[in-house]
């Protein structure tokens, strides 16, 4: 497999607050490999947008900090990075899709003002006016953006959610980063434009070969998308594996209940859910932070933090848990 | 077969705006049973919460009846008999602005009951403990402002201020939508608890049709203002004939194989829903239709019934006495 082209190792970030402290990241390990399309997924206020944050070192400090781990972009550590490293790597890098497209674009430039940036700023080499506009006509096609010439002297309000995403989806490739982070890129769109933008997504990144981090809530999106799927809760990854035998034979307890809730085409009802609610990160539980809320709770679970073991009978699989000591399973 | 009890029957509601009229719903007819979930399916723009609003009393039809329980409710808001105001209540999408904010619990439970004078001041307070009891809520939650609470637990606030006053008929505007899968089960879990105990009635409204395969009794698709099909849930999976509702089905990202193979296979998504104020003429759907027809642009269709239950309105299923062979022989061409 080789180096991988991004590596976090053991991350932990706490937000201090007037109570105290939260510790919102707990150990957070991954890896993205050259060309793969990875899927982080959870319920909201997981962790996952402040994981990719320290990624890009966007985390706003105060309150943010990151008290240990590592951050590994091709070899480099990006938590010891100089600013003018970081700059050259965010962007033509590591690039961002958030979101939300109406508050990722500003609304007093044009599309053509803010594609042009990005691209003058995401190429080491000067560009001429001419060069600059040809490239972002473009990246303008390649999203199958109808009439590009009008929409490069167009504003943001004047187009539909689904074309600013796909704006924003040209500017995080216009500089042909060898990672993009989409952070939940479908979340505000309708159903059936999700699936035009996904369908996008799919052919662009494997067209550039660019190395993808999916966040997102909705497991669905992240089995369509993804070759690897991490799954996270309250900070800490319960686990990992190829997306198919993630899907076929989950382990993680949190995992099953994700699934088991989640509402399908086939009927056959809804399971109850999870009880409970996601810990306080002021005062996490002891031991596996999702153990007050897991059914199959051990005495073990409530005392030590579980090791991230890989199961015995499949390489492509991964998980943090108590119930399967050895990697059994 | 349980009877009818709101009818909603050629619903209009246009808005004059300066750039144009909005036809938000263009003659929209549908029913709910007493006991039964109908489940108003769209995509955003398609006039599915208008729909509601206008039910509720919001908003006052531009033309159509509104029937509940026999007696017209078209008219204006303030000409609504109270009683039949306390027999209609609605759950908003986004508990976060639809609790006000500088009330607690208590006066927000409590506000329902002294508008339709229910008891006295010490049967309200007990009445909603007793409603906090039974969204599963502990009772020292009265003293909380929504902003102490969750995402779900206000969504259960909100819930329980709709169940105040009994009513027969809740008007769910996508309750769940903003809220993370596991506390969606939850609050679904108690939702059709609450049926089967109340008799409840529920006008659902949501984008996700997943959810409805497992809670509604029947399901209808709106497009830009009008429903295109509804069908009874079990049917309707089953049988999906109109290819908005194809398009829609074979968008859905799905968790397993099963679902995959009930999910209508290559119909790619194309295009995005039209302005209100620019309805295409003919079938509101022929810019995006992937077996559309010429006269798709030019004629509207009207709704047919292809099987017991089961309405699409498409020009490919016509209005004749052959309607039903005609739809089997359509299925191959989608």
């Amino acid at each position: 497999m080789g180096e991988p082209v991004l590596r976090i190792d053991d991350l932990h970030v706490s937000f201090r607050v007037y109570e105290g402290t939260l510790q919102v990241l707990d150990g957070v390990a991954l890896r993205v490999d050259r060309g793969q399309r990875v899927g982080l997924v959870g319920e909201a206020g997981c962790g996952k947008t402040t994981t990719m944050r320290c990624v890009l070192r966007i985390l706003q400090s105060p309150p943010g900090r990151i008290t240990a781990g590592a951050i590994r972009y091709r070899g480099k550590d990006l938590l010891r990075a100089s600013q003018g490293e970081l700059q050259r790597i965010r962007g033509s890098g590591i690039s961002m899709i958030f979101q939300d497209p109406v508050a990722a674009l500003n609304p007093v430039f044009t599309v053509g003002d803010q594609l042009s940036a990005v691209i003058r700023h995401g190429t080491h080499r000067r560009l001429t006016r001419g060069e600059i506009r040809r490239r972002a006509l473009a990246a303008l096609r390649e999203v199958q953006l109808p009439d590009p010439d009008r929409l490069f002297a167009s504003y943001p309000v004047q187009l539909s959610g689904g074309m600013r995403q796909r704006v924003c989806i040209a500017m995080a490739l216009a500089t042909e980063p060898e990672v993009m982070i989409a952070d939940e890129p479908t979340t505000a769109l309708d159903v059936t434009i999700q699936a035009q933008v996904l369908r996008l997504l799919d052919r662009l990144v494997q067209e550039h070969e660019t190395a993808v981090i999916f966040i997102t809530h909705s497991l669905g999106v992240v089995r369509e998308m993804a070759d690897w799927v991490y799954v996270m809760y309250a900070g800490t990854i319960v686990e990992g594996a190829e997306t198919d035998e993630l899907f076929e034979r989950p382990l993680h307890p949190y995992t099953l209940g994700l699934l088991s809730a989640l509402p399908k085409l086939t009927g056959g009802g809804i399971a109850e859910g999870i009880p409970g609610r996601i810990p306080d990160y002021l005062h996490p539980p002891s031991g596996c932070r999702f153990s007050p809320r897991c059914p199959s709770a051990v005495a073990a679970c409530h005392r030590d933090r579980p090791v991230w073991m890989q199961v015995r009978r499949d390489p492509d699989h991964a998980v943090a848990c108590h119930l399967y000591p050895k990697g059994e399973a | 077969m349980s009877r009818e009890i709101l009818i909603v029957d050629g619903l209009r509601k246009f808005f004059v705006t300066s750039r144009g009229t909005v036809r938000a719903v263009d003659r929209v007819s549908f029913s709910v049973r007493a006991g039964e979930t109908l489940g108003l399916v769209g995509e955003s723009g398609s006039g599915k919460s208008t729909v509601a609003y206008t039910v509720i009393g919001l908003h006052a039809p531009t033309s159509g009846r509104i029937v509940f329980d026999g007696h017209d409710m078209s008219t204006s808001i303030w000409k609504r008999p109270r009683a039949l105001k306390r027999a209609i209540q609605i759950v908003f999408q986004d508990p976060g602005t639809s609790l006000n904010p500088r009330r607690t619990v208590q006066q927000i439970l409590e506000l329902p009951l002294r508008v339709h004078r229910v008891g006295t001041p010490r049967e309200r307070r007990d009445r909603s403990i007793e409603l906090l009891r039974k969204v599963e809520l502990p009772e020292d939650y009265l003293y909380k402002a929504p902003h102490m609470l969750g995402g779900g637990e206000r969504q259960m606030v909100a819930i329980a201020r709709a169940l105040a006053t009994d009513p027969r008929l809740i008007l769910l505007d996508e309750p769940t939508s903003a809220l993370d899968v596991s506390i969606q089960a939850k609050i679904i879990h108690m939702l059709l608890r609450f049926q089967r105990e109340m008799d409840l009635a529920y006008l659902f409204i949501t984008h996700d049709l997943s959810l409805m395969r497992n809670v509604a009794t029947r399901v209808a698709i709106m497009y830009l203002g009008r429903i295109c099909e509804t069908a009874p849930t079990e049917e309707f999976f089953r049988n999906p004939l109109h290819p908005y509702t194809q398009m829609l089905l074979s968008s859905i990202p799905v968790v397993s194989k099963e679902e995959e193979a009930i999910r209508p296979a290559r119909i790619i998504s194309k295009g995005e829903i039209p302005s209100p104020v620019h309805v295409p003429p003919g079938c509101g759907f022929h810019t995006r239709c992937m077996v559309c027809a010429t006269a798709c642009s030019a004629e509207e269709p009207v709704m047919v019934e292809v099987e017991d239950g089961h309405f699409v309105s498409c020009l490919h299923f016509p209005p004749a006495s052959d309607a039903l062979p005609r739809a089997a022989e359509s299925e191959e061409v989608f």
